[in-house]
C-alpha cells in the first residue's frame, strides 16, 4: 500500500501545478476540523432554535404530540399570566441593580489596583477567588444563610433575614452577582495597563491634573474595555437562575419576589411541563437580549473610543 | 551620612498607599466573610448554627463531616464526587479536543461560507442558553438519554461552548505563522501542522479552555438540575439541593460540611492555576 502510494504522491506533485492541488486539499481539510462543530451548531443549536420557534406556536406536554394553536402562549403570556410579568419586573429590577453595581466597584477597584506596586497580584487573585466560587450551589446555600433570619445580616443590622421579605430577597441574590466583580475586575485592570504612559505624560505636560487625566485619558481608552464588561455581564445578568433558585429554595418567593425569568421558564417547562408556553418565553428572551444587545450597540458609538480601528 | 540621607528621602511615609492597603484589606475582609462563615459553619455544633453569634465554633464539630461523607438519599459522597468528576472530566476532554479543532479551522484554514460561520460562531456566545434548551431536552429525551449523563457531555464534543472556540481562535491568531508555511513547504498538511506544530504552542489556551470548563461545569446546576433524576446518578452540586429542600436546623453542619468538600476542587484548583485563570480571563475579554 505504502509503498505504492509514496510514489504516485510525488509524481502528481510534480506533474500537476503545486499550487492548486493543496488549497482543494485545505479545503477538505478544513470541513474535518470544523465537523464537530458544523454537527454541534445545526444539530445543538440551529435546528433547537427552529424548533423552539415551531414549539412555542403549540400546546405541548412531552408525551402527547404537539398541538396547534397559534399566538395563544404570546397572548395568553401578555395579556392573562401576572406572574409572567412579575417574573419580567424582576430580572429588569435584578439586572439594574446587579449590573452597574457589579462594574462600578470592579472599577473603582481595578483602579486602585493599577498603580500598586507591592501586593499586587494578590489582591487581584483574592477577589478574583468569588467569581470562581460564586456560581456555586455552596455559596448560594451560605448566602441563604447569612441573609436569613437569625443569619449575618440580621444580627448586624437587625433588619430581620433579607430572605423572607419580599422587597429585600432580591437585593440578597443581587449583592451575591456583586460580590463576583472579580472577573470584570481582571478584565478592567488589563485594559488600563494597556493605555500607553506617554498618554498620561503628555497629559500632565500640558498641566492636566488627576482627575482631568482620568476623565480625558482613563475613560476613553478604558471604554471598549467597559463596553465589553457591559454586554457581557448584562446578558448574563439576563438570565440568572442558580442564586435565585437556591437563595428562595427553589420556590422564587418570598411572595414571587425573587422569581426570575428563567425560574419561572423552568417553572412553567419542567414543574408543570407546559413545553409549548416555556418555548415561548424562551424566545422572547432571546429576542430581549438581542435587543437590548443591539441597543448597547448602538449606543457605544457616541461613547466607546477605539484609538485603533479595524484591526479584525 | 549615606545612611541619614536615604532614611531623610524616605522619611515621608505614602499616607495614601498605606490608606489604599488599608482600603484593600478591609474589602477583602468583607468579601471573604462568606467563605469564613462556610468553613465556620461546617465545623459548628448543631444548636450554634444560628442561634450563636460567634463565628468561631465553641468545639470543633467534625462529625458534621462525618455525616456529610454518609452523603445524601442513600448515595456515598464518593459516588456523588466522582459522579461530578465524571462529568466535569468528560466536559473538560471534550472541549478541548473539538474547540481547539474548530478554531484552528477559524484561525488559519480557507473555505467556503468562513465569514458567516465565523459570525454564527461569535453569536451562539450571546445565545442564552435558555432559548435552546427545551428543544435539546426533548431531541435527548426522544434518545432515551434523559437521566443519563449524555446530554452533559456530548455537546462539549460538539463545540457547542462558543466562548471557548473564540478564545482558542484568538489565541492563534497571535501566533506566528512563519512555522506553519515553512513546514508547508516542506511539504506538511493541515494535520500534521495543527497537531505538532499549532497545538503545542495553543498550550495556555487549552489550559484555560481546560480549568474554566472543569470550574463552570462543576458549578453547573441548571443542566444538571433537568436531566438527572435518579439519586445515585446525581452530582454534589444536585445533593446539596435536595439538602435546600430538607433544610432542617439539624442538618446545617452537615450540610455545609458537603459544600465546602464541593468547593475544595475549585479552591485547589484555583490556587494551582490562579496566573492561568486570571490572566486567561483578562486575555479573552481583551481582545474581543
Amino acid at each position: 500500500m505504502t509503498t505504492t502510494a509514496i510514489p504516485t504522491g510525488e509524481k502528481r506533485a510534480t506533474a500537476t501545478t503545486p499550487k492548486r492541488r493543496p488549497r482543494r486539499q485545505r479545503e477538505g481539510a478544513a470541513w474535518v476540523f470544523l465537523s464537530p462543530w458544523v454537527l454541534g451548531a445545526s444539530v445543538l443549536t440551529l435546528l433547537p432554535m427552529a424548533v423552539s420557534l415551531y414549539l412555542s406556536f403549540t400546546d405541548y406536554n412531552l408525551f402527547d404530540p404537539p398541538h396547534w394553536v397559534g399566538l395563544r402562549n404570546y397572548t395568553q403570556m401578555f395579556t392573562e399570566d401576572p406572574r409572567y410579568w412579575r417574573s419580567v419586573w424582576t430580572t429588569l429590577t435584578y439586572v439594574v441593580i446587579a449590573v452597574p453595581l457589579q462594574l462600578a466597584l470592579a472599577l473603582v477597584v481595578a483602579l486602585a489596583l493599577k498603580s500598586m506596586k507591592r501586593g499586587k497580584g494578590f489582591y487581584r487573585s483574592a477577589f478574583y477567588a468569588p467569581s470562581l466560587l460564586g456560581a456555586s450551589m455552596s455559596i448560594a446555600l451560605v448566602w441563604r444563610a447569612v441573609f436569613n433570619d437569625g443569619g449575618t445580616v440580621d444580627n448586624l443590622f437587625g433588619t430581620g433575614g433579607w430572605v423572607n421579605k419580599p422587597g429585600w430577597a432580591l437585593l440578597a441574590v443581587a449583592l451575591l452577582t456583586v460580590w463576583q466583580f472579580g472577573a470584570p475586575m481582571v478584565i478592567f485592570l488589563a485594559g488600563l495597563q494597556q493605555i500607553p504612559a506617554e498618554l498620561y505624560e503628555a497629559a500632565a505636560v500640558d498641566g492636566a491634573g488627576r482627575w482631568r487625566q482620568f476623565v480625558s485619558v482613563t475613560v476613553p481608552m478604558l471604554s471598549p474595555v467597559l463596553f465589553f464588561n457591559l454586554v457581557l455581564q448584562t446578558i448574563q445578568a439576563f438570565q440568572v437562575f442558580t442564586p435565585a433558585f437556591a437563595v428562595s429554595a427553589g420556590k422564587g418567593g418570598p411572595a414571587d419576589s425573587t422569581l426570575v425569568y428563567t425560574m419561572y421558564l423552568y417553572d412553567r417547562g419542567f414543574v408543570a411541563s407546559h413545553m409549548g408556553y416555556a418555548s415561548a418565553m424562551a424566545w422572547v428572551l432571546l429576542l430581549v437580549i438581542g435587543v437590548v444587545t443591539a441597543v448597547l450597540f448602538r449606543t457605544s458609538r457616541s461613547w466607546v473610543f477605539y484609538a485603533s480601528e479595524g484591526e479584525r | 551620612m549615606t545612611s541619614v540621607s536615604t532614611a531623610a528621602a524616605r522619611k515621608p511615609v505614602r499616607w495614601g498607599r498605606v490608606a489604599l492597603h488599608l482600603g484593600c484589606l478591609a474589602a477583602l475582609l468583607v468579601m471573604l466573610y462568606p467563605l469564613a462563615w462556610l468553613l465556620a459553619t461546617s465545623l459548628k455544633p448543631a444548636d450554634e448554627v444560628i442561634a450563636s453569634l460567634d463565628l468561631l465554633p465553641s468545639h470543633l464539630e467534625w462529625s458534621n463531616y462525618k455525616t456529610a461523607f454518609e452523603g445524601v438519599n442513600d448515595v456515598s459522597i464518593w459516588r456523588l464526587l466522582s459522579n461530578s468528576l465524571l462529568i466535569a472530566g468528560g466536559a473538560v476532554l471534550g472541549n478541548v479536543i473539538s474547540c481547539s479543532l474548530a478554531a484552528y479551522a477559524f484561525a488559519r484554514l480557507r473555505f467556503r461560507f468562513r465569514g458567516p460561520m465565523f459570525a454564527f460562531m461569535i453569536a451562539t456566545i450571546m445565545l442564552p442558553h435558555h432559548a435552546i434548551l427545551i428543544p435539546q431536552y426533548i431531541i435527548f429525551n426522544k434518545l432515551g438519554l434523559v437521566n443519563t449523563y449524555w446530554p452533559l457531555i456530548l455537546p462539549k464534543f460538539l463545540a457547542t461552548e462558543a466562548f471557548f472556540v473564540f478564545l482558542i481562535v484568538q489565541f492563534m491568531r497571535g501566533l506566528p505563522r512563519e512555522l506553519e508555511e515553512a513546514a508547508r513547504i516542506d511539504g506538511c498538511g493541515p494535520f500534521r501542522s495543527f497537531f505538532q506544530i499549532v497545538l503545542p504552542l495553543t498550550r495556555p489556551a487549552l489550559i484555560t479552555t481546560a480549568i474554566f470548563t472543569f470550574i463552570w461545569t462543576w458549578n453547573d446546576f441548571f443542566t444538571q438540575l433537568i436531566y438527572l433524576f435518579d439519586p445515585d446518578k446525581f452530582t454534589l452540586t444536585l445533593a446539596l439541593r435536595s439538602f435546600v429542600d430538607a433544610s432542617s436546623q439539624s442538618a446545617f453542619g452537615p450540610m455545609f460540611a458537603m459544600s465546602v468538600i464541593a468547593l475544595l476542587p475549585i479552591v485547589l484548583f484555583f490556587l494551582a492555576f490562579q496566573r492561568f485563570l486570571v490572566e486567561g480571563m483578562a486575555s479573552s475579554g481583551l481582545k474581543g
